[in-house]
């Protein structure tokens, strides 16, 4: 067992995404806070991208296994519901890691407003670059793809089919 | 740092014992969230409510898992799936929270101490414990249809849940807020392919048409508040449904309208039948399918 005092914030930050394993959950905006309790416990917050994101349960057990393995005996992870996850949250590296894992990074989310939320009838305005060979001339082939986060599109300049995580 | 598979990292943080899927509990999807009930509020009715609007999800989830390899085409299937798992996602918190408030029915007869509760509500409740509406049972006939149905029941469920960001009960609020962005994108998805159908062929208009002759009469129910709603949205709590019905009515005619079909007249208005575990022949069939495996194997690990 090692006597250097690791600060677990450096820990928890290297745990990735079990679906966009380019990612690490600090990057992806999951990962909320890191803090050690007065009785030593590492408590972790983190928070579901989507509502029925099925990836929860693994990235709660990477983070306790992660934990575990750098000599901290008690760790809790909790969740937190709000506010809501955003694709604002990804950081600037994180958008890199994803174009550069071929998938395309999600434009600006949304404004949230209250009250009713208006009907979009029109094609999906969202526009996102060729992650492979960076032309902007791309169309959307599906608002929905392998996972909840991510729309299907294809380049019409290389013909290549991308993901792109949709804004929310 | 990491593991060769998640499953190996799932096996040792549940110290090796290889259980990590249904009825071990491992993923309480509220953990760490502060369920108490605020003050002034029933927990039953709390709970009550919750199972409703948890209902609505699980059940239409259900049905559109129906649609899973036999969509008319891949993309499509992928998003019928991807609304249905957020719809399941949405299911699990509300029952998580129905049985935090202390709601459990006689669901406990049948699941064992190690089934948490959202799974107990959800494989080990009789069909009259159910409290959906109609609109969400009932088959879901063919592809117009189901995305008919799919435009009703997501704009009626975001109109409630865009109040319910206001909900005095956090976690509800909280739950409500994640939803907006999902059922907006699943409302704007199935109103897109509601315009194609309906201002498309004749064959796609008359099943189109045939659709919304189907699911209409089903909207009779949705806008008479239970007691638990109207005692729940006098304590700021829930939201009277009766406040959403202009809201959900103008979508579906503009809808409608700009898809060049025909809107039948509104249905006469009653309570709902389905809230108070009323339900057609066709809820036993989908529980049975739902609920098999689990009744089946009450302590299965896989």
């Amino acid at each position: 067992m090692s006597t250097v005092v690791t600060d677990p914030r450096d820990v928890a930050e290297t745990v990735t995404d079990p679906e966009l394993p380019m990612l690490t959950l600090a990057d992806l905006g999951v990962l909320r806070e890191v803090r050690t309790a007065d009785d030593g416990t590492v408590v972790v917050t983190i928070t579901p991208t989507y509502s029925g994101c099925p990836a929860m349960g693994v990235m709660r057990a990477d983070l306790v296994h992660a934990l575990h393995r750098a000599g901290f005996a008690d760790v809790d992870v909790r969740t937190v519901l709000s506010p809501p996850w955003s694709t604002d949250w990804i950081s600037e590296d994180g958008r890199r890691k994803l174009a550069e894992g071929g998938i395309a990074p999600p434009g600006h989310a949304p404004v949230r407003t209250a009250g009713p939320v208006p009907l979009s009838l029109g094609p999906t305005r969202r526009t996102a670059s060729c992650p492979l060979c960076g032309s902007a001339d791309t169309e959307e082939l599906s608002e929905f793809s392998g996972t909840a986060c991510k729309a299907l599109r294809r380049c019409r300049t290389c013909r290549e089919p991308f993901e792109h995580v949709k804004e929310i | 740092m990491h593991e060769e598979t998640v499953y190996d990292a799932l096996d040792t943080a549940h110290g090796g014992e290889g259980q990590w899927a249904f009825g071990t509990g491992f993923d309480d999807p509220l953990a760490g969230v502060d369920t108490t009930v605020p003050d002034g509020v029933e927990p039953a009715d709390l709970g009550a409510y919750c199972l409703m609007l948890g209902d609505d999800a699980l059940v239409l989830c259900q049905r559109l898992t129906e649609w899973a390899t036999r969509a008319p085409e891949l993309e499509e299937e992928v998003a019928i799936a991807n609304c249905g798992l957020d719809l399941l996602g949405q299911a699990r918190l509300l029952l998580a929270r129905a049985g935090s408030a202390g709601v459990l029915g006689r669901s406990r007869r049948h699941a064992t101490d190690s089934i948490p509760d959202e799974d107990a509500l959800a494989y080990f409740r009789d069909p009259d414990e159910f409290v959906h509406h109609h609109l969400v049972e009932a088959d879901g006939g063919d592809f117009a249809q189901t995305m008919v149905r799919l435009l009703v029941a997501s704009t009626f469920r975001l109109a409630l849940f865009a109040q319910l960001r206001e909900s005095r009960d956090p976690v509800l609020s909280a739950i409500a807020a994640k939803g907006v962005p999902e059922l907006t994108y699943h409302r704007d998805h199935a109103a897109r392919w509601v315009l194609r159908l309906g201002d498309g062929t004749s064959e796609s208009h008359r099943r189109a048409q045939a659709g919304v002759e189907a699911v209409w009469p089903l909207l009779a129910d949705l806008f008479t508040a239970t007691e638990v709603e109207t005692r729940l949205t006098a304590a700021g709590v829930a939201v009277d449904p009766a406040g959403v019905r202009e809201e959900v009515r103008g979508v579906l005619t503009t809808v409608l309208e700009r898809a060049t079909l025909t809107v039948p007249a509104w249905p006469a208005e009653r309570p709902s039948p389905g809230r108070a575990g009323e339900h057609t022949g066709e809820l036993a069939p989908l529980l049975a399918t739902l609920q098999g495996l689990a009744r089946e194997h009450p302590a299965a690990t896989w």
